[in-house]
């Protein structure tokens, strides 16, 4: 085996091979012919005839769409600025990041509780709007799309920042130094140096929060709307799956938001393979 | 072809990190046109006052004067300085011709022009038939040559480099040099060369600066500083490398009697040293001959490496102390030998705990 270059430290790797067959290729496997078997009878594709047919359930993928693309734009975008200037070392980096990113540890549901109470129509925010007079009744935060939106950037931001953060130590500091003496101001250096550089990573970042927001759950249901304008695809996969009992469809649905993740990750990445994704020239 | 500046002016710059200072009141005027090395051990301040100058570190204190104008307050981009960094600092995501006409696109110069003097700078050294490709296909000297290209084609008033050649191997090393010598002739670009590497100092420039923990030691032409070390940490760093401790018998003049690993010496009085002060001995290798005559030192050789046309012998003076020499003859270890030494040869300095090393 080694003289054919195949490292014998490889065997290593059986157990995780095993683990991952065990418990994702053959749920999925498993979950892809069961949808190709609909409990009401049709043909082989009857279960996603009927999803495509039936706007309650197509319009879901949109609904989802709506909340996971944006909640992961604004992660990126929000990661970027406070990512750039937390680079270097400094006073205090250790507690202002462990506070950016204690929201992982919290879970969506007790994240939910804190929205409800702070946003809420009774929450100290709409009694601080009406107290200064700016609105006479309650703005609503939560319940709705907002809501959702909010829960997803408070969760997915700590993902986004951390990954940022690290792809942006891992470019060499001295390259902006360089562009600064060959007369690139600060903006200029972001644009034409650092960007460009941290784009691969931007990429992959916006595709991680993005699959992670696009299997939202709790928060649709805790904070959302779940019958109305949150009624996220994975909602009606559970609805389909175990209250109407109709396995048979719910996987299809799970099989239906597979396809819709790949192809928006494989559409960012299509994007990514255009850049330049060589060494950075730092540490990383 | 650039313009020039009159002086540089650096005065009393200051550089301190938390209670470290790095560089304690520099104090150095730069002439247009003149090519000066910052030299020192690492941890000396010298690129710290490069990146003073060049605006990547501000000032704690003094100010920085084109011909009279203050541009220690100025941003890195507006100071017109080009600078060549020790990991060359290429922007990996452009072409080798992107890169070097960086500067120019952000000067705003048109296409035309800005590919016309970057196809120029890449001719100057040497580089055309590389333009398209990107840093990480080129050798290191062939990267070192695209950062001194991108610093020289904006035709600063400036340049900085920042030990360029610590990177490459010897032999590039030695090719490199000659280049940087040869740009800076035929440009008359104004230069401030970083380095630790005394030969390569001694090899650029027209003056040179010896630092140590933050501080001017000496301030000199190559001929000046190589041969007469204003102390003995210059001295250490020119080649001296023998420093015997030594006691000071008898003054007359510049020359100097000292007692010195149980032989008798004389030298030159370095630091107005009185009879029976302390004293050190600084010898370079070279300039200790086997044989008997006058000024001479009994040694027992204890280590000899060939070097081809000599050999690097280590002897120990009665007294245990090394004395490294560089000689034709042929020694053996254990052979006892007759060391000489002519007298303006042997300097001799004041035995001083020198500044930043406990006593």
């Amino acid at each position: 085996m080694a003289e054919r270059g195949v490292d014998r430290v490889l065997w290593l790797l059986v157990p995780g091979v095993v683990f991952v067959v065990a418990l994702f290729a053959y749920p999925v496997l498993y979950g892809l012919q069961l949808s190709f078997q609909p409990e009401e009878g049709g043909g082989v594709l009857a279960n996603y005839e009927r999803f495509f047919a039936d706007p309650y359930l197509r319009d879901t993928i949109w609904i989802t769409l709506r909340l996971a693309v944006p909640a992961a734009l604004i992660n990126v975008l929000a990661s970027i600025p406070i990512a750039y200037r937390m680079r270097g070392r400094f006073r205090g980096k250790r507690l202002l990041t462990t506070i950016l990113v204690v929201p992982i540890t919290l879970g969506t549901v007790l994240t939910a509780e804190g929205l409800i109470n702070y946003l809420g129509p009774v929450g100290w925010f709409n009694k601080i709007l009406m107290g200064i007079g700016l609105t006479d009744e309650p703005v609503r935060l939560v319940h709705n799309y907002w809501g959702v939106l909010f829960s997803l950037i408070i969760t997915g931001f700590p993902f986004a920042f951390l990954l940022i953060l690290s792809y942006l130590s891992g470019i060499d500091p001295t390259l902006e130094q360089a562009a600064a003496t060959l007369g690139a101001d600060r903006r200029r250096r972001f644009r034409y140096i650092t960007l460009p550089l941290l784009a691969p990573g931007l990429a992959i970042t916006f595709c991680l929060t993005f699959v992670l927001a696009f299997s939202v759950f709790p928060s649709a249901y805790l904070v959302g709307l779940p019958q109305g304008e949150t009624r996220v695809i994975s909602i009606a996969a559970y609805e389909s799956a175990f209250r109407d009992t109709d396995y048979p469809l719910g996987s299809a649905i799970a099989m239906i938001m597979a396809v819709v993740m790949l192809v928006v990750v494989g559409l960012v990445l299509l994007w990514r393979s255009t850049l330049y994704r060589g060494a950075t020239g730092g540490k990383g | 072809m650039s313009e020039n500046f009159a002086e540089l002016r650096i005065e009393r710059v200051r550089r301190e990190f938390g209670d470290h200072v790095a560089l304690a009141e520099l104090e150095l005027t730069i002439k247009g046109g003149e090519f000066v090395a910052l030299l020192g051990p690492s941890g000396c301040g010298k690129s710290t006052a490069l990146n003073c100058l060049a605006g990547l570190l501000p000032l704690s204190g003094g100010q920085i004067l084109v011909d009279g104008k203050r541009i220690d307050t100025l941003p890195p981009e507006r100071r017109g300085f080009g600078m060549v960094f020790q990991n060359y600092a290429l922007f990996p995501h452009m072409s080798v011709h992107r890169n070097v006409a960086f500067g120019l696109s952000m000067r705003g110069i048109g296409r035309a022009e800005r590919t016309r003097r970057a196809d120029e700078a890449l001719r100057l050294v040497r580089l055309s038939d590389h333009a398209h490709k990107f840093p990480a296909q080129l050798s290191g000297g062939q990267q070192q040559r695209v950062a001194i290209a991108r610093a020289i084609v904006l035709e600063p008033r400036l340049v900085l480099m920042d030990e360029p050649l610590s990177n490459l191997d010897a032999a590039l090393r030695l090719e490199m040099r000659t280049e940087i010598r040869r740009l800076h002739q035929s440009l008359g670009l104004t230069t401030v060369y970083v380095t630790h590497d005394q030969e390569e100092a001694l090899a650029l420039a027209d003056r040179l600066v010896v630092l140590r923990d933050g501080v001017v030691q000496q301030v000199g032409s190559p001929e000046e500083v190589y041969a007469h070390p204003a102390n003995r940490y210059v001295a250490g760093f020119m080649g001296y490398r023998n420093m015997i401790p030594a006691t000071v018998s008898d003054v007359d003049e510049e020359v100097v009697t000292v007692a010195a690993g149980r032989s008798v010496l004389h030298g030159v009085n370095r630091d107005g040293l009185t009879a029976g002060s302390a004293a050190v001995v600084a010898m370079r290798p070279s300039d200790v001959t086997v044989g008997e005559g006058e000024n001479a030192l009994r040694a027992e050789v204890e280590i000899v490496e060939y070097h081809g046309r000599e050999q690097a012998v280590q002897a120990r003076l009665p007294d245990g102390t090394a004395l490294h020499v560089r000689t034709g003859s042929r020694l053996a270890p254990g052979d006892t030998v007759s060391l000489t030494v002519p007298a303006d040869r042997v300097l001799v300095f004041a035995e001083e705990h020198p500044p930043g090393e406990e006593s």
